[in-house]
C-alpha cells in the first residue's frame, strides 16, 4: 500500500457513505455499506488503475446502486474532489445514484442489474487479444444473480478461459424486497460457479486480508476465471441497520444519522 | 447483402485490426469467410444475446470496432437494454448487425420478422441507423459508415443478387437517393423492400403517373434536408418499409414534413396490423401488408387519383 491508496479505508468509506446519503437523503446505503470493505481492498492497493493508462485495471461495479461506496473510494484515493463528492445527487451532476462512466475512474455506467458482468467479460478479452496484463473486476450482489445474464457471461468467460477476470459477489443475503433464501435462493453460490466452469472462493467480505490474498492471487493457471464469494452483512458498520431489509431503500432521520455516524467513527 | 457485408468487412478487418466480428450463433454459410481469414477476431459467443451486447461494449472500451450478428429480431430485440445502456449511454464503436429485417426470415414466423427494430434504433440520438435497398448499396454504406463514433445498427437483407435499378450502389450518410422520375408522386422506401417500390413507380409510369422511386437507407439521423427538398416538389409521398409504419421510415417522413410544413400529404404503408400468427413466404407477407409491386401500384393510383 502506498501513501496515495492508504487512506482509502472502510471506516472512511462508511463515513462518507453516511454524510452522502444524509445530506442527498437517498438510501441504498445498505447495499453500499455491505460493500465498504471489498472496495477499500480493491482502491487501496488492488487495482492497478489511475490516469487514462490503457493497460490501467479494469473495474465494473455492476451492483451499480452501491455507487456511492465507489465514489467515496474514489474521493479518498484522491480521483475525486471534496466539491465533486458534495455534488452528489446534486443538479447536472456526474455522480448520480448510479455510476456513469463519464465520471473519471468510472469505467462503466451500470445501474440496471445482469449488465455489468457481460461488460467486464468483454474487457478481459480486450486485455487478451492486446496482450495486455490488465485485470478485470465486477463486483456483482447476491440478488443480482437472479439476472440469466450473468449466467451467460460467466459460462463464456469460463468457456474462453478469461483468467484476467475476477467476479466478486456480495453476499449479504438480502435484495429490494427480502431475503434472497425467501426470494430466489442462490445457495450454493459458490458451486454455482464451479459448476460454470469458475474457480471458486468463499471468504470473509470484512475480512481485508483475506481478500487482498484472493484479489491480489496470480490468475489461475489452467485459465478458469475467479469467482470470489464475499459473505457479508447487509448494513456492515451500523449495527441498527445490519440485516434490516428497510435499509436497502430508507433514507436516514437526523437522530439516526448521528446513531450511524457515531458507529462508524465519525464525530457528530 | 448478407454475402456483400462480409465480404467488405474481411475488407475492413485486413486493413484495421480493431475490426472483430461477434455472432450469437447465427451466420451459418455466411460468416465462415470471416472466420477463416481471421480467426482469432471472429467469436461465436452461443445463443445468448444480452452477453454478447456486453461483451462488444467491454472490447469497444478498450479501443476494438466490433461487429455483432445475428436474426435482426434477435440482435435487437432481445438484448435491447443492453445496446442501450451499453454502447448508446457509452458512445462506444459497437456495430449492431440485424440480418433478415421485415419479413425475410418469412416462413419462420412472426419470432424472425423484424417489423420494429428500426423504430427501437431510431429512438436513440446517438445512434446511426442503416438500411441498404439492395447489395450494392449494403457494400457502400458499410464503407461508409463503419468508422462512425458511436454505435451503429444495420438492417440487412439476405439477398446478393437482386438490385435496385438505377441506384448503382449509391449510398451517402444523412442522405437520400433519388431514382428519378416525375412530379406526380414520390415513393421513398427503405430497405430491400425498396425493390418493390421502385418496380411499382416504373408500373405507375407506364400507367401515365409521374412518379420518383427513392431510397432511405442512411435512416437516422433523419436525412432530413434531403428529404425535405424532394418532397417539397411533390403534393404526393408514399413511404414504403417492411415495418410497422409506426416508428420507421413513415414516422420519420412524417416527422420531415410536419416539422419542416411541406405541403405533402403523405401516405405510409407499412405494417399496420397487429401480428396474428400467420406466416408464408415473403412475397406472401409484402402482399398481405399491401408493400408488394402490386398493391404499392394500387395505392399510388387511389393517392394520386382518388386523393385518397
Amino acid at each position: 500500500m502506498n501513501e496515495e491508496t492508504r487512506g482509502v479505508t472502510p471506516s472512511g468509506i462508511r463515513k462518507i457513505i453516511l454524510e452522502q446519503s444524509y445530506r442527498a437523503h437517498v438510501g441504498h446505503i445498505g447495499s453500499a455499506l455491505s460493500v465498504a470493505d471489498i472496495l477499500s481492498v480493491l482502491y487501496g492497493g488492488v487495482l492497478r488503475t489511475g490516469g487514462d493508462r490503457a493497460d490501467r485495471d479494469r473495474f465494473a461495479l455492476s451492483k451499480g446502486h452501491a455507487a456511492l461506496a465507489l465514489y467515496a473510494a474514489l474521493h479518498l484515493r484522491g480521483d475525486i474532489s471534496r466539491a465533486q463528492l458534495d455534488s452528489f445527487c446534486g443538479e447536472g451532476s456526474k455522480l448520480g445514484v448510479h455510476p456513469e462512466s463519464c465520471l473519471p475512474g468510472v469505467d462503466f455506467s451500470t445501474g440496471s442489474l445482469g449488465h455489468g458482468l457481460s461488460m467486464a467479460a468483454g474487457a478481459a478479452l480486450a486485455a487478451r487479444l492486446q496482450g495486455s496484463s490488465r485485470r478485470v473486476f465486477a463486483l456483482l450482489s447476491d440478488g443480482e444473480c437472479n439476472e440469466g445474464s450473468i449466467w451467460e457471461a460467466a459460462m463464456f468467460a469460463a468457456h474462453r478461459r478469461l483468467s484476467g477476470l475476477t467476479a466478486i459477489v456480495d453476499l449479504n443475503g438480502q435484495q429490494a424486497f427480502g431475503y434472497t433464501r425467501d426470494v430466489m435462493d442462490m445457495t450454493p453460490m459458490a458451486d454455482r460457479w464451479r459448476a460454470f466452469g469458475w474457480e471458486a472462493h468463499e471468504t470473509d467480505g470484512h475480512d481485508a486480508v483475506a481478500l487482498r490474498r484472493l484479489l491480489s492471487a496470480a490468475p489461475a493457471a489452467d485459465g478458469r476465471p475467479r469467482a470470489v464469494i464475499a459473505r457479508t452483512v447487509f448494513g456492515k458498520g451500523v449495527p441498527f441497520m445490519e440485516n434490516k431489509i428497510k435499509w436497502h431503500y430508507w433514507p436516514m432521520s437526523e437522530d439516526e444519522f448521528r446513531q450511524a455516524m457515531a458507529a462508524v467513527g465519525g464525530a457528530q | 447483402m448478407r454475402g456483400a457485408f462480409v465480404k467488405t468487412l474481411i475488407e475492413l478487418a485486413a486493413g484495421d485490426r480493431r475490426v472483430l466480428l461477434l455472432t450469437g450463433d447465427i451466420g451459418y454459410m455466411a460468416l465462415e469467410p470471416f472466420a477463416e481469414r481471421f480467426p482469432d477476431r471472429f467469436f461465436n459467443v452461443g445463443v445468448a444475446e444480452q452477453n454478447m451486447l456486453g461483451i462488444a461494449t467491454g472490447l469497444a472500451e478498450a479501443g476494438f470496432v466490433p461487429f455483432v450478428y445475428s436474426i435482426a429480431t434477435f440482435v435487437s430485440l432481445r438484448p435491447y437494454e443492453f445496446i442501450r445502456n451499453g454502447p448508446v449511454l457509452h458512445s462506444l464503436p459497437v456495430r449492431v448487425v440485424g440480418v433478415g429485417g421485415g419479413f425475410e426470415y418469412g416462413h419462420n414466423g412472426i419470432t424472425h420478422h423484424a417489423v420494429e427494430d428500426v423504430a427501437v434504433m431510431r429512438a436513440h440520438p446517438g445512434m446511426t441507423v442503416v438500411s441498404p435497398a439492395d447489395h450494392e448499396q449494403a457494400r457502400a454504406a458499410l464503407l461508409a459508415t463503419w468508422n462512425v463514433p458511436g454505435p451503429v445498427y444495420y438492417r440487412l437483407g439476405k439477398d446478393d443478387r437482386t438490385v435496385v435499378p438505377g441506384l448503382n450502389g449509391r449510398f451517402e450518410a444523412g442522405r437520400v437517393q433519388s431514382l428519378g422520375g416525375g412530379k406526380d408522386l414520390l415513393i421513398l422506401a427503405m430497405g430491400s423492400v425498396a425493390k418493390e417500390a421502385a418496380a411499382a413507380a416504373e408500373t405507375l409510369r407506364g400507367q401515365g403517373v409521374a412518379c420518383t422511386a427513392a431510397v432511405a437507407a442512411s435512416v437516422h439521423p433523419a436525412p432530413a434536408g434531403d428529404l425535405a427538398a424532394l418532397a417539397g416538389g411533390f403534393r404526393h409521398v408514399m413511404t414504403v418499409e417492411a415495418h410497422y409504419v409506426n416508428g420507421g421510415l413513415g414516422s420519420m417522413t412524417a416527422e420531415v414534413i410536419a416539422e419542416r410544413g411541406l405541403p405533402c400529404r403523405l401516405t405510409r404503408c407499412g405494417v399496420s396490423l397487429p401480428p396474428d400468427g400467420v406466416s408464408g413466404s415473403q412475397e406472401y407477407l409484402h402482399r398481405l401488408h399491401g408493400i408488394d409491386r402490386d398493391s404499392l401500384v394500387a395505392t399510388g393510383l387511389r393517392v394520386v387519383r382518388g386523393g385518397a
